[in-house]
């Protein structure tokens, strides 16, 4: 965990940690996973709504909790740039991580796989593999979303890639 | 266009016959030639093979098979016809899954089930197989499009679907089961599962799958950089299942950005992506053709032509429950496959005739009995492993079927309901 900085660090040490290895096909298992997940969801968020630090939206799509769907948001230079966020739950969880997708923002960066599925290769899946079945949802959206969207989104602001909603229809306007 | 092109020569012929200028007349005999030449390349275009029946071994021009069928004449393979009663399935239509897909279909394999959710794209126009008029096309549909031109004997199926969705592994699973084909002796109906993907995560869907179908298959993989590669070939219970050994980064806890560049994306290059389907479609072929040694690991380091063999028996402390299962049947046959293995040996054996291999002996040269050295050799002391004194094994023998210990089981149950849950969460999400 070196290399963290020390709001993510905090940050994670008070998000629940799941017990529950069981994945999708797991019949009652997952239902107890599911349970966990949502413990930690609530915790984390409420977390950052009590810290001033809200980010994002989530939540289940689908009754049997293996598509989800919300929104996340992230404020560079006072600005607020936010984006749908979808994800399913592989067959194969908790062993392999869940592969989060901004599909709004698919083929603008290359720190992205097809179908806007953001990399996670480097910075989270190490840690995700080391602590299965510890980590959820929650931990995959502190862990690696969070961190991805303060090195990306900067640069594709300030490169012209993505522009705020305000500055695009006035824009279009004049 | 050929009717088109017969329509035309007539025009021709009729504007040849009415004209009175003889000046044109040369110009009308070019055009006619013309004409000609473009129906014979319209013709050529279009000639698709019709299906052959049975594979002959005769040598002519025509046959789209006598050279496969060579092999038997050389002893290489002893009934190749067998191929066409075989289903692979391709799990991965990219550099290496293609080109293995394209010599299955020249080899004459006798159904191969593709799947993919990607599309082509020009950025792929660096590997084989597929063609720039492609781009945008499905990866499945445009390999059958070109796979049933090269060999229309194929049956080919294909599969648009992401196997990591729980949805798309339900057809996966369902699609591997089908045996309106055929049945393979597993109870499943394809003989061989090929992965050629690009990550960890299908890797481990494809590993789940054929855990739970006690399905063989094998496995695939160019290196980031594209200068190595691998093949391995998985049966489980056998052998290590893909989750038996965990990846590098969580085993030795290195940083993996040591490994790995980051911001970097993965090169390839086609001759690293073609020696590796190479190498796996021959591993396949052996395989299915019981012909020379199936390579159980084979790597593959170009930068030193390095190419690293060995086996790797399972985990029996696999995370994996399905491999466990495996693992168990497996302990249980070992009787049956000890005496099968003699019965070999006997049989063998027996075929040797023994003769004295000199009849001569000029200098009296004559064999020592050596009692310790005897004892080895008893076939009953070969498999016992047995270590020289001080040494333990910090890890069970996965000779014997281990048991593991069950963990203690969770007393606190989960009281509060998943609906109630669901709305705290959208409370806060109000």
């Amino acid at each position: 965990m070196e290399g963290w900085d020390p709001n993510t660090k905090s940050a994670l040490t008070k998000i629940p940690l799941l017990t529950t290895k069981a994945g999708p096909r797991d019949g009652a298992a997952w239902t107890a996973r599911l349970k966990e997940e949502y413990k930690s969801l609530i915790a984390y968020t409420g977390m950052n709504k009590s810290n001033d630090n809200d980010w994002f939206r989530i939540s289940a799509a689908n009754p049997e909790g293996t598509r989800w769907v919300g929104k996340c948001w992230y404020v560079h230079n006072l600005l607020k740039y936010e984006f749908d966020l979808q994800f399913d739950i592989p067959v194969t969880y908790p062993s392999t991580a869940p592969e989060l997708e901004l599909p709004q923002l698919d083929g603008k960066t290359h720190k992205m796989y097809r179908g806007g599925k953001i990399c996670l290769t480097v910075h989270f899946k190490p840690l995700w593999a080391k602590n299965c079945p510890r980590f959820g949802i929650a931990h995959a959206l502190c862990l690696g979303l969070a961190p991805w969207l303060a090195a990306e989104i900067p640069i594709l602001v300030d490169s012209g890639m993505i522009k705020h909603k305000d500055d695009a229809s006035s824009s279009g306007e004049s | 266009m050929e009717v088109e092109l017969k329509e035309l020569l007539n025009d021709v012929e009729q504007l040849k016959n009415s004209s009175s200028d003889p000046n044109h007349l040369p110009l009308i005999l070019k055009l006619e030639e013309r004409i000609e030449n473009l129906t014979n390349l319209a013709k050529s275009a279009n000639s698709r093979r019709n299906k052959v029946k049975d594979m002959s071994a005769e040598v002519v021009d025509s046959n789209p098979y006598s050279r496969l069928m060579a092999l038997q004449r050389m002893g290489i393979v002893e009934n190749y016809e067998r191929i066409r009663g075989f289903s692979v399935a391709i799990v991965g239509i990219g550099g290496v899954g293609s080109v293995a897909a394209e010599m299955l279909t020249r080899c004459g394999i006798g159904r191969l089930l593709l799947y993919d959710y990607d599309t082509v794209e020009l950025a792929n126009m660096n590997r084989l197989f597929f063609r720039p008029e492609q781009c945008g096309m499905t990866k499945t549909d445009a390999a059958v499009q070109t796979l049933s031109d090269i060999n229309p004997d194929v049956i080919l199926e294909s599969y648009t679907l992401n196997i990591t969705t729980m949805q798309g592994f339900e057809t996966f699973v369902e699609s591997l089961n089908n045996q309106k084909y055929r049945q393979t002796k597993n109870g499943t109906g394809v003989d061989l599962v090929l992965s050629c993907v690009d990550n960890y995560e299908a890797r481990m869907v494809v590993n789940q799958a054929c855990n739970e179908l006690n399905q063989t298959w094998m496995e695939s993989g160019v290196s980031e950089d594209a200068v190595s590669g691998h093949i391995q070939m998985l049966i489980p219970g056998e052998t290590a299942c893909f989750a038996c050994a965990p990846p590098l980064v969580v085993a030795s806890g290195v940083d993996e950005r040591t490994l790995k560049r980051e911001g970097v994306c993965a090169a390839s290059l086609p001759t690293t992506m073609g020696v590796i389907a190479g190498l796996l479609v021959q591993n396949t072929l052996k395989y299915l053709l019981n012909f020379g040694q199936v390579s159980p690991y084979l790597g593959y380091n170009s930068l030193k032509d390095f190419f690293p063999t060995m086996a790797m028996k399972p985990n029996p402390q696999c995370s994996n429950s399905p491999c466990l299962e495996r693992q168990k049947e497996y302990m249980l046959t070992k009787p049956e496959r000890d005496a099968a293995a003699k019965a070999k040996m006997e049989a063998e054996a027996l075929l040797v005739v023994e003769s004295p291999v000199h009849a001569e002996n000029e200098w009296n040269i004559s064999v020592v009995d050596d009692d310790d050295e005897m004892e080895k050799k008893d076939p009953a002391h070969i498999n016992s492993d047995a270590l020289p004194a001080g040494l333990v094994r910090e890890l069970p023998s996965a000779d014997d079927f281990q048991t593991l210990p069950v963990p203690a089981e969770e007393t606190s149950s989960p009281i509060d309901d998943l609906e109630e849950l669901r709305r705290q969460l959208d409370a806060l999400n109000a």
